[in-house]
């Protein structure tokens, strides 16, 4: 056993928490917040030049890394810091999606993304699939040379910014089959795809995607027909791994402010932080925030093993962060009071992250019906 | 023991829910269960409708132009608002001033401000907290000066709840600063037109405008505006507390709240069947609904109490913590509920507005109002408050 991190991934975290922490205050998120792009470029561009977008692939894939704990390592500073740059969606779930698929030609995007050059959404999830990530209704049908998608992908993060979306869609099967899910590479200025684009209440921009027919060459399709879903489980176990992170970094970044707040706010003369009814309440944000630790450990060590495990354990880590989670950021406003409630104030947008997160790709409900079906299985 | 409503009680009940029929307009209970804002003019829309039929002050006495409705009438006639979803009656002018004015104030000033309250010509806003002062509200620090005939107030005022549209405010104010914290404060009534006077917005953590910050710089109030004595403002700050508490465990509004999470858990679709019949759903909703069961029968026990003229004790404080959390844990199923469509930042929704909400009916708001309802337990005395009273009550000083 070693739970320390290697001489590698302990200069990435040192050298992004010291970047966040410098250049992504408060001030400069809420200014992005209120953004059209609802993003940074700028950010993007250093972030890639930091090398944090490469850590999240192999070596093989023209990354430094890629493993689980590089993905929770980035992923926990990027919680940290409340980032809201869409390194999930470009470079997890779209890199990704290329990389475990692509042609050589196709492939060449993933350096691009490594580079900060390019951005990329997964338009996968429909307007009645909710978290049942087999469901695909949208339809692509083979007509000579190309391919007609038809079909609507709901809250597609990052959709307006990206330089192409990678939409799934089936060829065959039942609705909720496994078997029959294609994916395919969609220019955003394709024809018949629009988009009705909205800002995010934790931050980042998404869209409503329309499939009208839209005709693509049949080398639009990223690996074989109707073969995707297996890559499309693995990059969202890997999604899943950072969102953990993720809530894990906001969850220490919550109960250090409201630990910071109760030691300075003071009432009936004395700082607030006095009162043990008060202490103990940290006290258990603090257990949470361990087991919560535990629950990425455990998560990020099974990305490379066996399907099963990695996703019996994805289901019980996300479970945990669900539930302590939401304590987290409940109890963090409730201490605080009023304060906790404005938009400017840091906690507020921190807490915003870590209950939001619960929404991608399933909730604390949802990942406990996942674990009990895989222990059953 | 009898769990039934008496004849008059159901028969007041059919009255208030014919009313609600032919006199709210649609239009604006659509915007209530959608969650959306209603505006000033919304809201003074309701005022006036209510006030027309004379149920606009139930608490009040009828010599006031009240409707001296009992406990158990007010709580009918707020469940059937609640159910059929009519606008929340801003409370600061007509339940917790007026009742401050029926007891301590003047016969000048009841003449001259209970009846713009009911015409809608004032409305008040609550400057209580302040930044230093919030749950040890009495180290407040606004200070009024007399000079002459009148008071020069300087401080500042946060929280105040609807401030852009009052042109009133009932402020507690520090007359005398040498004084034990509770007796030097005094209770005054300002114009919020006199010059001085800047309302600042705070926007909160779902993007609404809900708050302010009211700033008092050399503010002169005539004295005829201060109500009761000089000093005891204290004792009528508690009584309006005391106000603000009824109808506090919000069994009206939870019963809404969960209905709409059923409504939602309906139409959302789970593995291809209704969300409801998914058992770790409607294992969530079946516990809140067993909480809210017992939550409106000791509601109803409460105000049976205070009907028979027992003046509740810890009980609100109790209302308040358990009424708060079953509210609270209610907009998290709903934000469960409306699943990846919880995501979108819905201004429209909130605010109001033409462009069509995204996401399927009844979702658009809800994480909106999630995080908006955090304030339920911080406002009003905090829930940690709430303990801390229900302690000194319970355990303070006994073996």
């Amino acid at each position: 056993m070693n739970f320390d991190l290697t001489e590698e991934r302990q200069m990435l975290q040192d050298s992004l928490r010291r970047f966040l922490s410098d250049r992504y205050t408060t001030s400069v998120r809420n200014e992005i917040l209120e953004s059209e792009a609802g993003y940074s470029a700028d950010i993007w561009g250093q972030l890639a030049e930091l090398g944090v977008i490469g850590a999240l692939f192999s070596e093989e894939d023209g990354g430094f890394g890629g493993a689980g704990f590089d993905i929770s390592t980035v992923f926990e500073e990027l919680g940290r810091a409340g980032v809201v740059e869409p390194l999930l969606d470009t470079a997890l779930l779209g890199g990704g999606l290329i990389a475990a698929l692509g042609n050589d030609d196709q492939k060449a995007l993933v350096e691009e993304v490594i580079g900060g050059a390019v951005q990329l959404a997964f338009a996968h999830g429909e307007p009645t699939s909710r978290y049942e990530l087999t469901r695909v209704e949208t339809t692509a049908t083979v007509e000579g040379d190309e391919i007609i998608l038809t079909g609507k992908k709901a809250v597609v993060v990052n959709a307006e910014a990206a330089d192409h979306l990678i939409v799934s869609a089936r060829e065959s099967g039942d609705v909720d089959a496994t078997d029959g899910i294609s994916l395919f590479l969609v220019p955003r200025d394709t024809a018949g795809l629009s988009l009705r684009g909205y800002a995010l209440l934790a931050g980042g921009r998404a869209a409503e995607v329309d499939l009208d027919a839209v005709r693509l060459p049949v080398s639009a399709r990223l690996g074989a027909a109707g073969g995707a879903w297996e890559a499309i489980a693995g990059v969202i176990a890997r999604a899943e791994v950072a969102l953990a992170a993720e809530t894990l970094g906001a969850m220490e970044t919550a109960t250090e402010l409201t630990r910071q707040y109760l030691l300075t706010r003071s009432q009936f003369g004395r700082p607030i932080g006095t009162f043990q009814a008060l202490q103990h309440r940290v006290a258990e944000l603090l257990i949470e925030i361990e087991q919560a630790r535990s629950g990425v450990i455990n998560a990020a060590g099974h990305l490379e093993g066996d399907t099963r495990m990695r996703d019996l354990n994805i289901a019980a880590a996300r479970n945990l962060i669900g539930r302590a989670g939401r304590l987290v950021a409940e109890d963090s406003i409730q201490l605080h009071g009023g304060i906790a409630m404005t938009q400017e104030y840091e906690l507020a947008h921190i807490a915003k992250r870590i209950v939001m997160a619960e929404h991608r790709f399933g909730d604390a409900d949802t990942q406990l019906e996942r674990f009990l079906d895989l222990s059953a299985a | 023991m009898d769990l039934s409503y008496t004849a008059e009680e159901q028969a007041f009940r059919q009255e208030v829910r014919s009313f609600l029929e032919e006199k709210l307009p649609k239009e604006m209970s659509d915007a209530v269960r959608e969650g959306r804002g209603l505006g000033k003019e919304g809201h003074d829309r309701w005022h006036a409708i209510l006030n027309e039929q004379g149920w606009l002050a139930p608490n009040w006495p009828q010599d006031f132009g009240g409707c001296a409705w009992n406990a158990v009438q007010r709580h009918i006639f707020e469940e059937e608002c609640c159910r059929a979803h009519a606008p929340r009656i801003v409370p600061f002018g007509l339940t917790m001033l007026a009742p401050v004015l029926q007891k301590f104030g003047s016969k000048e000033q009841q003449d001259y401000y209970l009846p713009k309250i009911l015409s809608g010509e004032h409305w008040w806003c609550q400057g209580y907290s302040e930044p230093g002062a919030g749950s040890d509200l009495a180290s407040l620090k606004t200070k009024a000066v007399r000079e002459g005939d009148h008071y020069i107030v300087n401080g500042q005022k946060t929280w105040t709840t609807l401030g852009q549209y009052a042109n009133w405010i009932f402020c507690l104010v520090r007359t005398d600063p040498d004084a034990k914290q509770q007796e030097g404060i005094s209770f005054l009534l300002i114009d919020m037109d006199t010059p001085g006077i800047e309302v600042r917005p705070i926007i909160l953590l779902d993007g609404t405008h809900e708050v302010n910050e009211v700033w008092f710089t050399d503010v002169k109030v005539p004295v005829e505006n201060l109500v009761g004595e000089e000093n005891k403002g204290w004792t009528y700050a508690k009584y309006l507390l005391t106000h603000e508490r009824t109808n506090i465990a919000g069994v009206g509004f939870s019963q809404a709240g969960l209905d709409a999470v059923k409504r939602l858990a309906r139409s959302q679709m789970h593995k291809g069947r209704p969300l409801i019949e998914n058992p770790y759903f409607a294992a969530r909703v079946a516990q809140a609904e067993i909480d809210l069961m017992a939550m409106a029968t000791t509601n109803l026990r409460i105000i049976s109490a205070a009907a028979s003229g027992q003046a509740p004790g810890v009980e609100s404080s109790m209302l308040k913590v358990k009424g708060t959390e079953i509210r609270q844990e209610i907009n998290d199923m709903a934000r469960r509920a409306a699943g990846v469509y919880a995501m979108p930042f819905a201004s429209e929704a909130v605010e109001g507005g033409n462009e069509p909400p995204i996401g399927p009916e009844g979702t658009a708001a809800v994480a909106a109002q999630y995080f908006n309802n955090r304030k339920l337990s911080i406002f009003g005395g905090s829930n940690e408050i709430q303990k801390n009273i229900i302690a000194k009550v319970k355990m303070g000083g006994r073996a």
